[in-house]
């Protein structure tokens, strides 16, 4: 009797830290969730003011904090956007696909394939304002792009590129060797496959990648003040769409790919390092618009890879 | 018929001719980082010694007397990972053990998409909670702290790598097969013992590849130390005061106009090259750690 007590009073105290440190750990977790929500509930409280204000939608910046509005901001990412998706799916899709179809991992072109694969895994941790100091020296400095959008795409493309082809990947490893078979066995040459098979069995996982890659490109502020991006822009780029045939001015388009930009981030930077309070309301109104586009692509992400998990089952 | 076949024949060759120039393209832009980086670092060190660089403990390049003695930008880099590391490595230990071991499926289902978000949500945002929310609150408990320190951003840095220190933890801890956790749970080990005697050093490798990704991270940051802890490089260990880290000098330079191989402008590309390196290391270890996990199991 006596030695089972014992037994007991040593098998409570094993149990004990199995009941406290999960206590510790829902505490460690709900610190995070809190952390995330003030910051949340911070940057929307400061910027209510603005927020409720059409004109802050529809307003360029100015001297004046009552009247500044974030639309050359909107409009600038929204064009700094499309090129940079543009420019990464051109690179990322079809790296990501050499390297799980083709890779052969033998002589010469393994040799290759292995410092490409090894490459895009460094470039994927290196910090994004060297994109920008690369982004200077070569497509400002060295091929005279100027300070331009088209500038602008190219370096967040580089940014996103690593995330795209990883992402790429990944969706083609998941589809299992015998569709492949099967294809090659009724006759498709490798390219037929890849179109036919490969591609429409993991677009949901590259546009997963895509989304993610652009809602990390979107907020991205410190490549683009190393290329120059200015933070008062009190006119839009030329609308470059024509009401007849072809419906796009090619010179009017070039302007657009050559005009100055700036995109919400840097606005919201150039109105934190104001002095005046006032500016401070625009910042955090300007933020938690960032904030719910970022919140949003991210959420449409975490979907359609749900979704894909479930349509694709092999 | 005949005719179509050679065509696929041809297309086939020419599509893997364009999927292996996308992929060979990708090395370039490492190319071209290196190539831009050390062209205008060698036309820095043509005016600046590299003595000086490595040496001198002063920073002034926008002063009237200039000094370019690295180290106060460096110093003041690593205060702020050193911090950040500090606030993440218990919380995502603490967090990871958690998910991993303890946490029910629903826990952890709502759990993983918040901690990754932290990683989406603009640096610029972070930057603004910083400055105007994280700061004027530590300056209440904290005394003497400058409306602009390296506490602040160390701090929110912390939670921001979190998706690397804890996150990154979580995976490496769940990849230990069940059949070791069954092993000590048979021998009498309770959940917390298996989690930290077992699990833990199983998954070192990846845990602790997590955590130098997370610090070459918080090293890289721009915009929270921009913002938030000052343009003033100083060689200083204290947490309080206003200091300039790497970064943070490239932006402010940026910030003004760029007359094309001014100092200033050749000044920023050896700071640059400087964080390169770094960042570099951190990340190979980082790479050579997690091979090490694909080879254990």
């Amino acid at each position: 009797m006596k030695s089972l007590e014992k037994f007991d009073k040593k098998k409570l105290k094993k149990i004990k830290p199995d009941i406290i440190f999960p206590i510790f750990g829902f505490f460690a977790l709900f610190l995070v969730v809190s952390f995330m929500f003030t910051l949340i509930l911070d940057v929307f409280l400061d910027g209510l003011e603005k927020l409720k204000d059409p004109d802050f939608y529809t307003s360029f910046p100015s001297r004046f904090p009552e009247k500044a509005g974030i639309l050359s901001g909107w409009v600038g990412t929204l064009l700094v956007m499309g090129g940079a998706i543009f420019w990464s799916l051109l690179i990322g899709i079809p790296a990501g696909i050499y390297l799980e179809e083709y890779a052969q991992k033998r002589g010469l072109i393994g040799k290759i394939e292995n410092i490409i694969e090894l490459n895009i895994n460094n470039l994927a941790a290196v910090p994004a304002i060297i994109y920008g100091l690369l982004a200077l020296g070569i497509f400002v400095y060295r091929f005279k792009l100027g300070e331009s959008i088209l500038t602008a795409g190219l370096t967040l493309s580089i940014l996103m590129l690593p995330v795209i082809v990883v992402n790429t990947r990944e969706a083609i490893r998941r589809i299992p060797r015998d569709i492949r078979e099967a294809a090659y066995a009724v006759g498709a040459t490798k390219w037929d496959t890849i179109r036919d098979h490969i591609f429409p069995y993991s677009l949901g996982g590259i546009l997963t990648g895509l989304i993610i890659a652009a809602s990390r490109a979107i907020g991205e502020t410190a490549p683009l003040i190393t290329i120059g991006a200015l933070t008062f822009i009190a006119f839009l780029p030329p609308n470059p769409i024509t009401p007849d045939f072809p419906y796009l001015s090619l010179t009017k388009f070039w302007e657009v790919l050559m005009s100055p930009f700036t995109v919400l981030p840097i606005q919201i930077f150039n109105w934190v390092s104001r002095p005046q309070a006032d500016f401070q309301i625009n910042a955090a109104a300007a933020g938690f618009v960032l904030l719910v586009l970022t919140f949003f692509m991210n959420a449409l992400a975490y979907y359609i890879r749900q979704k894909v998990r479930r349509k694709y089952i092999w | 018929m005949f005719g179509s076949l050679v065509y696929k024949r041809i297309l086939d060759k020419f599509m893997l001719a364009v999927f292996f120039t996308a992929g060979f393209f990708t090395i370039f832009i490492t190319i071209g980082i290196v190539y831009v980086l050390l062209t205008d670092t060698l036309e820095f060190f043509k005016e600046v010694s590299i003595k000086e660089f490595l040496t001198e403990k002063e920073w002034t390049p926008v002063f009237a007397t200039k000094k370019f003695g690295i180290w106060p930008l460096i110093a003041g880099t690593f205060l702020i990972a050193v911090i950040a590391m500090i606030v993440s490595v218990p919380l995502g230990l603490l967090i990871a053990i958690y998910l991993s071991e303890y946490a029910s499926v629903t826990v952890k289902e709502i759990a993983k998409p918040i901690i990754e978000f932290l990683e989406a949500v603009p640096t610029v945002v972070y930057g603004y909670f910083t400055l105007l929310f994280v700061t004027p609150l530590l300056q209440k408990i904290v005394p003497n702290l400058e409306g602009f320190n390296s506490l602040a951003p160390g701090i929110v840095l912390g939670f921001m790598i979190l998706p690397y220190t804890a996150s990154m933890a979580e995976d490496a801890m769940k990849g230990v097969p069940q059949r070791i956790r069954e092993a000590s749970y048979a021998l009498g080990a309770t959940k917390l013992w298996t989690a930290i005697r077992i699990i833990l050093p199983a998954s070192i490798s990846g845990i602790v590849a997590g955590f130098i990704l997370g610090a070459s991270r918080a090293i890289g940051e721009t915009m929270v130390v921009a913002i938030a802890a000052g343009m003033y490089p100083n060689l200083t260990l204290d947490p309080r005061e206003p200091i300039q880290t790497m970064t943070g000098y490239i932006v402010q330079v940026a910030l003004g106009d760029l007359p094309f191989g001014s100092i200033e402008y050749l000044s920023i590309f050896a700071v640059g090259f400087t964080l390169f390196i770094i960042a570099f290391f951190f990340n190979s270890i980082a790479l050579w750690l997690k091979s090490k996990i694909r080879e254990m199991y």
